[in-house]
């Protein structure tokens, strides 16, 4: 019997191009996600080596970083960010590359359309100058950020040169407690194994809660694999994999569509394949988590405090600590829930996608926004937005007094207008709380989407499984 | 792309662990559409204060730190986003070299496209080099690539470092890697035909 092999090393061994001595690959990469911010550097260095896209159709480009969400009828109104939205319009068009342009009802953030449109398949190797690329992991594709010399060597080649990077398998076992969910998961993965736990890794989620999730919660688990270090996630693709790909506008149809599956289902780790590192977390132990530094991994159950720095030995970890309350404007052993909030962001492709918007709609209907506080909503992309309109989750945020905005990247980097101003304090369901994140001097708690209406409601760092 | 054989300069110290790549460069430069210029923006939450003048502080607005061409830095550099505005604005403010005892993944890759040198190095050897930073009479050292060592500003003996042979001779060299893998071009061909012979719906014909 040939060796048990885990999916990663299935996906790596049949994207191998060639192999040097020296350890490096080169492997084949069938999608390519570009965007409006780390693409022009790239393109600019095609076109001064006269080079052409290898694959455009391997290629799907899509602004959505500095996009504003408010009215779009007048265009951009910062001129840098219209010009780098406009450089990606006229480089699609030059090098033959299908863009979904700003007003195109497909718009939206770029690892939001990609499953959306069934351009993420399994078994692919998928990269965009993006961190966040190893969303795509959910769906059992070997997904990963790259920066925008990898880009250009993408456009030019359809390969990357690669290190085989070492597998890790993350167990999350028991039940789920109610209130808890994909969000809570993952922000106690990272705060188990820390920023930097997965550095060097692909981690393949497993077990019974992971295989439990919906295919947008397992997106919200890939998605922030960044933010433990490891560039990939993954998920073996299952039955729930493809009821969510088939008929995509992108996703191979009939006789194609039979034979794909039937390729899918060889995808799962075989039984006895080994990792390089195994992790065991239960499920039955995590509360709804909320951070309180500026690191994910600065990450507590809402029922806790702030930690004091005092009672940490470590040096440097204690000064970094010190820092991020500082910059936090918090206190040492403050209860979490008695932190009170400014604004609330719901949005990004951590959640910003329908089923996120249904548990908010389920949470907040009938009620209304604190008074103290600015709630925002930005649907992940066009369609999204239209999906929630169709089911009259506009109206209901919109009567609780969120405000209900266009698709994009928004709050969550804070390129477009939508930013935090300097001390103001931000309940979102982003991913990542660096300082000045999502506008300078701005204080980010990342939460669930179901722990930010929560906090929309009653104005503080509240408990989602209190609410009346 | 700049080879990078030797390279002798100050190092600066930075013991921070976490300096995630909106801290080395904020997203409102990320607008630019070259890849030069980013200098002035290092660091920028850090390094100035509200209106624009600079924190006496902060290490790199002091002598001699404001020539750096070395950072000595704590774990996890780099973390964060994929932005590759962060090695131009290190470049552009004239820094080629970072040491820290690990990186993260991206960020790592990226400095290589760019003729930056991120050395790891053990703990207490980065606890070692910070200490000659900060307090050397004249903090310059020598990072010597082909030999893999750091020579010390104190005379204490020079470290060695490790890096992948491949990565190495890229930096040596200044190799291009895009024009490097075209010459596989056929490699890639056949890999191609057997792809669509066997996973036909990877290709979406126009
Ligand atoms: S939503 Fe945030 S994390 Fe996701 S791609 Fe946009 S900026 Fe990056």
């Amino acid at each position: 019997m040939a060796t048990a092999r885990t999916l990663f090393e299935k996906i790596w061994d049949s994207h191998l191009v060639d192999q040097q001595p020296d350890a490096t690959a080169l492997i084949y990469i069938d999608r390519h996600l570009v965007h409006e911010v780390t693409s022009p550097q790239a393109f600019e260095g095609l076109r001064n080596a006269g080079r052409k896209v290898r694959r455009p159709d391997a290629t799907l480009a899509v602004p959505d970083h500095n996009v504003p969400t408010s009215d779009r009828s007048k265009g951009i109104a910062d001129e840098t960010s219209r010009i780098q939205v406009e450089t990606l319009e006229k480089n699609c068009r030059e090098f033959g590359v299908q863009l979904f342009g700003m007003n195109d009802v497909r718009q939206g953030i770029v690892h939001v359309i990609g499953p959306e449109q069934g351009f993420t398949l399994p078994g692919t190797t998928i990269v965009c100058g993006d961190s966040h690329t190893s969303t795509h992991g959910a769906f059992g594709a070997l997904a990963f950020g790259i920066g925008t010399s990898e880009v250009e060597h993408v456009l030019a080649t359809q390969t990357l040169l690669q290190k085989r990077p070492k597998t890790m398998r993350i167990n999350v076992v028991g039940d789920l407690p109610v209130g808890c969910t994909a969000k809570d998961v993952i922000l106690a993965i990272i705060g188990q194994i820390g920023t930097a736990g997965g550095t060097g890794y692909v981690v393949e989620y497993a077990g019974d809660v992971i295989r439990g999730l919906s295919m947008e919660g397992r997106m919200t688990i890939c998605n922030m694999s960044i933010e433990a270090g490891a560039r990939a996630g993954l998920i073996a693709p299952d039955e729930k994999t493809f009821a969510y790909l088939k008929g995509r506008p992108m996703a191979p149809k009939g006789a194609a569509w039979e034979a794909a599956v039937s390729y899918w289902k060889t995808l799962p780790s075989d039984e006895g394949a080994t990792y390089d590192k195994e992790v065991v977390l239960d499920a039955a132990e995590i509360e709804p988590q909320v951070t309180w530094g500026t690191s994910p991994q600065d990450v507590v159950g809402v029922t806790g405090r702030v930690p004091d720095p005092k009672a940490v030995k470590d040096a440097e970890r204690r000064a970094s600590i010190e820092r991020s309350l500082q910059y936090m404007g918090l206190e040492p052993n403050t209860p979490i829930e008695e932190v009170r909030i400014d604004k609330v962001f719901i949005g990004s492709c951590t959640n910003g996608r329908i089923e996120d918007l249904r548990v908010i709609a389920g949470l907040v209907k009938g009620k209304k926004v604190a008074q103290s506080v600015e709630a925002m909503i930005v649907p992940g992309s066009g369609l999204v937005k239209h999906q929630a309109e169709e089911e009259g989750l506009d109206v209901v945020f919109k009567e609780a007094g969120f405000d209900w905005r266009e698709a994009g990247c928004s709050m969550c980097l804070g390129m477009n207008p939508d930013q935090l101003k300097p001390g103001e304090r931000c309940a979102s369901t982003s991913n990542r709380n660096f300082e000045g994140r999502q506008g300078k001097g701005g204080r980010t708690h990342l939460v669930s989407p179901a722990m930010a209406a929560a906090a929309a409601l009653t104005g503080r760092l509240a408990d989602v499984r209190k609410l009346a | 792309m700049q080879a990078f054989t030797t390279l002798t300069g100050v190092a600066a110290p930075l013991p921070m662990i976490n300096v995630d790549t909106d801290k080395i460069i904020p997203a409102k430069w990320l607008k630019t559409i070259k890849r030069t210029g980013l200098g002035v923006a290092l660091f920028e939450s850090m390094r100035y204060n509200e209106d624009g003048s600079e924190k006496p502080d902060f290490v790199l607005n002091k002598e001699p730190y404001r020539n750096a061409e070395i950072l000595i830095a704590g774990d996890n550099f780099g973390c964060g986003s994929s932005r590759e505005h962060a090695p131009w604005a290190l470049l552009d403010f004239g820094i080629r070299c970072v040491i820290a005892p690990s990186f993260a993944d991206i960020f790592y890759n990226n400095c290589f496209k760019n003729g930056i040198l991120p050395i790891v190095l053990p703990q207490d050897e980065i606890d070692a080099l910070m200490r000659e930073a900060e307090q050397a009479q004249n903090p310059t050292f020598t990072i010597d690539l082909e030999k893999k060592e750091i020579v010390r500003p104190t005379g204490n003996a020079p470290i060695h470092f490790e890096l992948d042979p491949h990565s190495r001779k890229c930096l040596l060299e200044g190799l291009d890697d895009i024009g490097q893998t075209l010459e596989r071009a056929a490699a890639i061909g056949t890999f191609e035909g057997g792809q669509r012979r066997d996973q036909p719906w990877l290709y979406r014909e126009a």
